[in-house]
C-alpha cells in the first residue's frame, strides 16, 4: 500500500483505543501492537477492561480500553497520557477524554453519537458539536456506516455482522496513519476466521477500507512515522506477562527434567496460564482444573510428592484459600510453586485491575511460623525468568515458593529478546535412591548440610518407604515428635533453610550514576514507572538512585548495605506500604512511601514529582 | 514379589507393619481395620514401594504412619485432592485414601464427590464411626438427628448423610460397605476395590468405643441383620436366609419373608447395572428404616478413568505435534530480528 501524502516523523506516540466491551477493542489493540512490534519500535501496552463480559451497551462501566506506547527509543511504561484517543462511542469518549494530553488527537465514530448513546454516557448535548473538545484535534469519522457500505457486496453476512467489523476499519485507518505494516494483520484475519471465510472477507475489506479512507480523506493531511528503536541484536517477539509466565513454567519443567503438573481453578487475571498450559500437552504438561482453589493446590502438592514440578496459579482471592496447603508444603518440605497474579481487593475487589496488596499475605498469611520464599516479576517479559527462578528455588530447597505477578504485568505486553536456551540455568535435581542413615536406614529429614534441604524420595523407590505429614517431625527420622527441644530445633532449621537462600540469589542491583543521597526502592510491576520517573528527575538536573527487588524473601544479602547508604529512601507501592514495613522492620531505616491504590499503574509524572519533592527536602 | 531390596520374596501382612507404635485408644475398631488392611496388602501383588496411603485428619488418618509403604498424613478433608495429583502423574502407583466421616463428608465433602465423579484411580476407605473422635466427641455428618454430644447438649439438629447414597449420587463407579470386625467381608471388599480400575469408595462401619460405643452393634454383633450382596444372586439374609429383598414397580425396595413372598420374587443383585438406581435403592436400606444393613459391593461399573484419559491426551498431543520443543515454543507467532 503505497503512500502519496506527506509523512512526518515522531519520536513516540501513545494511542488509546476505547469502545464498548463488545466492540473488539482488545483485539484491535493487540493487532496494532503486533504490527508495531513487527515494525521494530519499542513498546509497552496497558489493556484496561471491565470484569463484566458485556456490560450494558453504550454505558460508562462497559467501556473497554487498550493503550499502546511505542517509540524509536527504549521505553519503560505504557505512557502516562495518550496523545491519540480512538473513541468508538460517547461513553468511551467520556471515560477517557480526561486522560488525553492537551492538543491531542481524537478520532470519534460519529455514527455512535446519537441521542440514546449520548444520554447513556451522561452527555446533555453532543460534545463534538458544542465545543467541549476545542482543546483537541478532532477527526469525525463515520466508522460504522462506512464499514457497512464497504461490506455491502460481501455475501453471507448480516448488516449487524458488517457493522461489527468497524474495529477493523478503525485499525486500518490507524495503521495507515502510523505507517504500520499491514501483512501481519491480514494474515491474522485469514487464520483467525478460517472457519468463517465470509467474516474473514468482511474484516479484510473493513481493514482496507479504513486504510484507504486515511489515504484519500482530506481530513488526514499527513501520516506519521516512528522509526524503529535501536534494540539489542537478536530475535524478538511481543509477549504478555501471562504468556511469559506460562513459557517460564514450561522452561522450568524442561530445565529440571520434571514433568509439569498445574492445578488451577479459573480466576481473573490468572486463567490465561491454565488455558495456555492446557494447550502444551506435547511438553508432558498435565493441567488439572480442580473443583476449587484448595484442591488445585492440594493436587499440585500431591504431584510434587510423586516427583513432578507441582504448580498452582491463582489471584489473591484464590491464594488465601491455598494457605493451608502451603503450610503443609512448608512442613512436608516439598517443592511447590504458587503463582499469585495480584488484583485489586479486598475480597473480590476489582478483578481486572492491578494492585500490590498481597505481599504481606504471601509473607505471613499462614499459621505459626511458616517461612516461604517470594519471587516477584518486574516486567511482562520478566515473568519468564521469574517463573524459572521460583521453580529453581522450590526444587533445590524443597519448599513452596510464591511467585508474584499482577494484572498489569499479566495483560501488558512488550517486545522480548527471545533468550538463547543455552543461557538458561540448569535447575535439575536428584531424587534419593538409597539409604542415608549410618545404620543403613532412610532418614527423610536428614538435611543437605549446605542447603539444609531434605532428600526427595519419591514413591516407587525401593527401600525408601517413609511417611510424612503435617504433624511435627523428629529431626532426621521424620517420626512424629512432640518433644519441646526438637520442635524448637525444627522451627529454627526451617527458618535457617529459607534465610540461607539469600546466599544463592543475585545481589540487589543499584542504579546510581550520579552519587545521589535519595534511593527509590521498588518491587514488582512498578519497575517501569520508577525507571521512567528517575529518567525525568535526572533530566531535570537532580540526582536519584534506584533499586528493584525481585526477591522479597529472603532479601538479597546486600539489601541492608544498599538501603543504609542513603539518607532518604522512597518506596513507591500500589498498596499502603507493605515493602516499606518490611524494609523498616528489617533494616531500621526511615523509608517513606508513595502509595496510591487506584487499580492502575503509577504514572511516571506523579512518581517524578514525589521523587523530586523528597530529593529537594 | 520385591520386598523393596530387589529380592523376590512372598510378602506377608507383617511386611506392611511400620516400626511406629500404633496409638489408637485400646479397643478402637481402627485396630481391626489396620490388621485386615495389612493382611490384605500381599494380595495386591505389588511391592511396597508402589503403594501410597494418603490421609486427611482424624483418628482414621493416622493409619498411613503404621503402614510400611509410602504415605502422607495431609490436611483435613483434602486427601482426595492431594491423592488425585499423585495418581494422575504416577499411574504406576496404587494410591489409597484413608478418611473418616468428618474428614470425607464434612470438611472434605467437595473433594470426595469430585474425585468420585472424575473416576480418579483411587481406593477411598471411609471409616464411619458417626462421631468426631480425635476432637473428643462432637457430632459428625453421619450422626443421627437428635444425637446428644458435647457440642449438641440438647440433641443434634443436623439430618445425617448416608455415605453410600452420596457416593452413588456423585457418580462413583465402585461403591461398597464392610464392617471393621468382619475380616472376611472386609478383605473381599478390599480385593474388589483394588481390582476395580477407577475410583473405589468403601464405607467401613467402625466402632468408636470411647465416644460412640455400640453405634453399629445391630449389625456388628447381630449377624442376622447383615445382608451380604452377591452380584447375580437373589438378595436374601437372616440366620436361615429366611428374609429377602423385593423391588416394587415404583423402584422402591422392601424386606419380605421369603416363604411368604416366594423365592422367585426376590430381587437379583446386579452391581454392574447401567442405572445407578438399584445401588441407590439398596443404599437406602438401613437399620433405622428396615432393621437390616446391606454389605459388600453395591455398584461396580467400568467407566473411563480420569488418569488414563489425561495421559492419553498427552500421548495424542505428542503424536500430533511431536515432543514439545522449547525453542519452537518461544518463537511462536510473529517474530522479528534486529541485526
Amino acid at each position: 500500500m503505497a503512500k502519496v501524502k506527506p509523512v512526518e516523523h515522531l519520536e513516540r506516540v501513545v494511542i488509546r483505543f476505547a469502545g464498548d466491551s463488545g466492540d473488539g477493542m482488545q483485539l484491535t489493540g493487540d493487532r496494532f501492537t503486533s504490527e508495531t512490534a513487527a515494525f521494530g519500535n519499542d513498546l509497552a501496552t496497558l489493556p484496561d477492561f471491565p470484569a463484566e463480559i458485556r456490560a450494558p451497551a453504550g454505558s460508562l462501566p462497559g467501556v473497554s480500553g487498550f493503550q499502546v506506547h511505542f517509540a524509536d527509543h527504549d521505553i519503560l511504561t505504557p505512557g502516562d497520557q495518550p496523545s491519540v484517543l480512538v473513541a468508538m462511542n460517547p461513553a468511551a469518549l467520556k471515560v477517557n477524554v480526561g486522560d488525553l494530553a492537551k492538543g491531542g488527537t481524537i478520532i470519534v465514530n460519529t455514527d455512535a453519537f446519537n441521542d440514546r448513546n449520548l444520554q447513556k454516557a451522561g452527555y446533555a448535548s453532543n460534545p463534538i458539536a458544542d465545543g467541549l473538545l476545542s482543546d483537541f484535534h478532532v477527526h469525525e469519522v463515520a466508522l460504522s456506516s462506512m464499514t457497512v457500505e464497504a461490506l455491502k457486496d460481501v455475501d453471507g453476512i448480516t448488516s449487524r455482522e458488517a457493522e461489527r467489523s468497524k474495529n477493523f476499519f478503525a485499525l486500518g485507518l490507524m495503521s495507515w496513519l502510523y505507517n504500520r505494516p499491514a501483512e501481519g494483520t491480514l494474515a491474522f484475519i485469514e487464520s483467525k476466521f478460517a472457519g468463517r471465510p465470509e467474516i474473514a472477507e468482511a474484516n479484510t475489506k473493513a481493514f482496507k477500507a479504513g486504510w484507504n479512507y486515511g489515504e484519500t480523506s482530506e481530513d488526514f493531511a499527513v501520516s506519521y512515522e516512528i522509526a524503529p528503536a535501536r534494540l539489542e541484536p537478536g530475535t524478538y517477539r511481543q509477549i504478555s506477562g501471562n504468556t511469559a509466565l506460562t513459557y517460564g513454567l514450561v522452561a522450568a519443567s524442561k530445565l529440571s527434567g520434571l514433568p509439569l503438573f498445574l492445578g488451577a481453578y479459573p480466576i481473573t487475571p490468572a486463567s490465561d496460564v491454565l488455558e495456555q498450559l492446557a494447550q502444551l500437552k506435547q511438553f508432558g504438561v498435565r493441567t488439572f482444573q480442580a473443583e476449587d482453589e484448595i484442591a488445585a493446590a492440594g493436587a499440585a502438592l500431591g504431584a510434587s510428592f510423586g516427583g513432578a514440578l507441582g504448580v498452582t496459579t491463582s489471584a489473591g482471592p484464590g491464594v488465601v484459600l491455598k494457605s493451608e496447603t502451603v503450610g503443609l508444603a512448608v512442613a512436608l518440605e516439598l517443592p511447590l510453586v504458587i503463582v499469585d497474579v495480584q488484583r485489586a481487593g479486598p475480597s473480590t475487589g476489582m478483578p481486572t485491575k492491578p494492585e500490590q496488596g498481597d505481599l504481606l499475605m504471601v509473607m505471613f498469611g499462614r499459621n505459626s511460623f511458616s517461612p516461604v520464599p517470594v519471587v516477584a516479576a518486574a516486567t511482562p517479559a520478566g515473568c519468564f525468568h521469574a517463573a524459572i527462578e521460583a521453580a529453581r528455588i522450590a526444587i533445590k530447597y524443597r519448599t513452596p515458593v510464591y511467585l508474584l505477578s499482577d494484572a498489569y504485568l499479566a495483560n501488558g505486553s512488550e517486545p522480548w529478546l527471545i533468550p538463547d536456551l543455552s543461557t538458561l540455568p540448569d535447575i535439575s535435581t536428584e531424587f534419593a535412591t538409597g539409604p542415608n542413615g549410618d545404620d543403613g536406614s532412610f532418614l527423610p529429614y536428614k538435611r543437605d548440610p549446605e542447603t539444609l534441604a531434605r532428600p526427595w524420595a519419591i514413591p516407587g523407590t525401593p527401600g525408601l518407604e517413609h511417611r510424612i505429614g503435617g504433624l511435627e517431625k523428629e529431626n532426621e527420622t521424620g517420626n512424629i515428635s512432640y518433644d519441646p527441644e526438637n520442635h524448637d530445633l525444627m522451627v529454627q532449621l526451617r527458618a535457617a533453610k529459607i534465610a540461607g537462600i539469600a546466599a544463592d540469589i543475585p545481589l540487589l542491583e543499584l542504579d546510581d550514576p550520579d552519587g545521589a543521597d535519595t534511593l527509590v526502592l521498588g518491587w514488582g510491576s512498578t519497575y517501569g514507572a520508577i525507571g521512567a520517573a528517575a529518567r525525568r528527575v535526572r533530566a531535570g538536573g537532580r540526582k536519584v538512585a534506584t533499586a528493584h527487588l525481585r526477591h522479597l524473601n529472603p532479601f538479597p544479602s546486600n539489601t541492608g548495605d544498599v538501603v543504609r547508604a542513603y539518607d532518604k529512601i522512597l518506596v513507591p507501592e500500589i498498596n499502603l506500604g507493605q515493602l516499606r514495613m518490611l524494609i523498616r522492620a528489617e533494616y531500621l531505616v526511615d523509608a517513606v512511601g508513595y502509595n496510591k491504590v487506584r487499580g492502575r499503574p503509577f504514572l511516571a509524572a506523579e512518581l517524578a514529582d514525589a521523587i523530586t519533592t523528597l530529593v529537594d527536602r | 514379589m520385591s520386598k523393596g531390596n530387589g529380592d523376590l520374596v512372598q510378602l506377608t501382612g507383617k511386611d506392611f507393619k511400620s516400626d511406629q507404635e500404633v496409638r489408637w485408644c485400646p479397643g478402637c475398631g481402627d485396630y481391626a481395620i489396620l490388621n485386615v488392611v495389612q493382611g490384605f496388602m500381599p494380595e495386591l501383588g505389588l511391592s511396597r514401594e508402589r503403594l501410597v496411603f494418603v490421609s486427611g485428619i482424624g483418628c482414621a488418618a493416622r493409619l498411613p504412619y503404621y503402614m510400611q509403604t509410602y504415605g502422607m498424613h495431609s490436611i483435613h478433608g483434602r486427601a482426595p485432592a492431594i491423592a488425585t495429583g499423585l495418581a494422575v502423574t504416577r499411574p504406576d502407583l496404587s494410591v489409597w485414601v484413608v478418611t473418616g466421616d468428618g474428614d470425607a463428608l464434612s470438611i472434605g465433602g467437595n473433594h470426595l464427590i469430585h474425585a468420585l465423579r472424575r473416576n480418579v484411580n483411587l481406593k477411598i476407605l471411609l471409616f464411619n464411626n458417626r462421631i468426631y473422635g480425635l476432637t473428643k466427641g462432637q457430632y459428625s455428618p453421619t450422626s443421627e438427628l437428635g444425637k446428644v454430644t458435647k457440642s449438641t447438649p440438647m440433641g443434634s439438629l443436623d439430618y445425617p448423610f448416608n455415605p453410600l447414597s452420596i457416593a452413588i449420587g456423585a457418580e462413583a463407579s465402585f461403591v461398597a460397605r464392610a464392617i471393621d470386625t468382619d475380616k472376611k467381608g472386609l478383605t473381599e471388599v478390599l480385593g474388589a476395590a483394588a481390582r476395580h480400575r477407577g475410583a473405589a469408595f468403601v464405607e467401613i462401619l467402625q466402632n468408636c468405643n470411647i465416644y460412640n460405643d455400640g453405634a453399629f452393634d445391630y449389625v456388628r454383633d447381630d449377624k442376622e441383620n447383615r445382608i451380604y450382596l452377591e452380584s447375580g444372586e437373589r438378595i436374601r439374609f437372616g440366620a436361615e436366609g429366611e428374609k429377602g429383598v423385593v423391588q416394587y414397580a415404583d423402584g422402591s425396595l422392601k424386606i419380605v419373608d421369603v416363604e411368604e413372598a416366594g423365592e422367585n420374587s426376590l430381587l437379583v443383585h446386579d452391581a454392574s447395572h447401567m442405572q445407578a438406581s438399584l445401588a441407590f435403592a439398596l443404599s437406602r436400606i438401613t437399620f433405622e428404616t428396615d432393621g437390616a444393613v446391606p454389605l459388600g459391593v453395591f455398584r461396580s461399573l467400568e467407566r473411563e478413568v480420569y488418569d488414563d484419559l489425561m495421559n492419553d491426551q498427552l500421548d495424542a498431543a505428542r503424536e500430533q505435534s511431536g515432543e514439545g520443543d522449547l525453542a519452537t515454543l518461544l518463537h511462536t507467532g510473529d517474530t522479528w530480528t534486529v541485526a
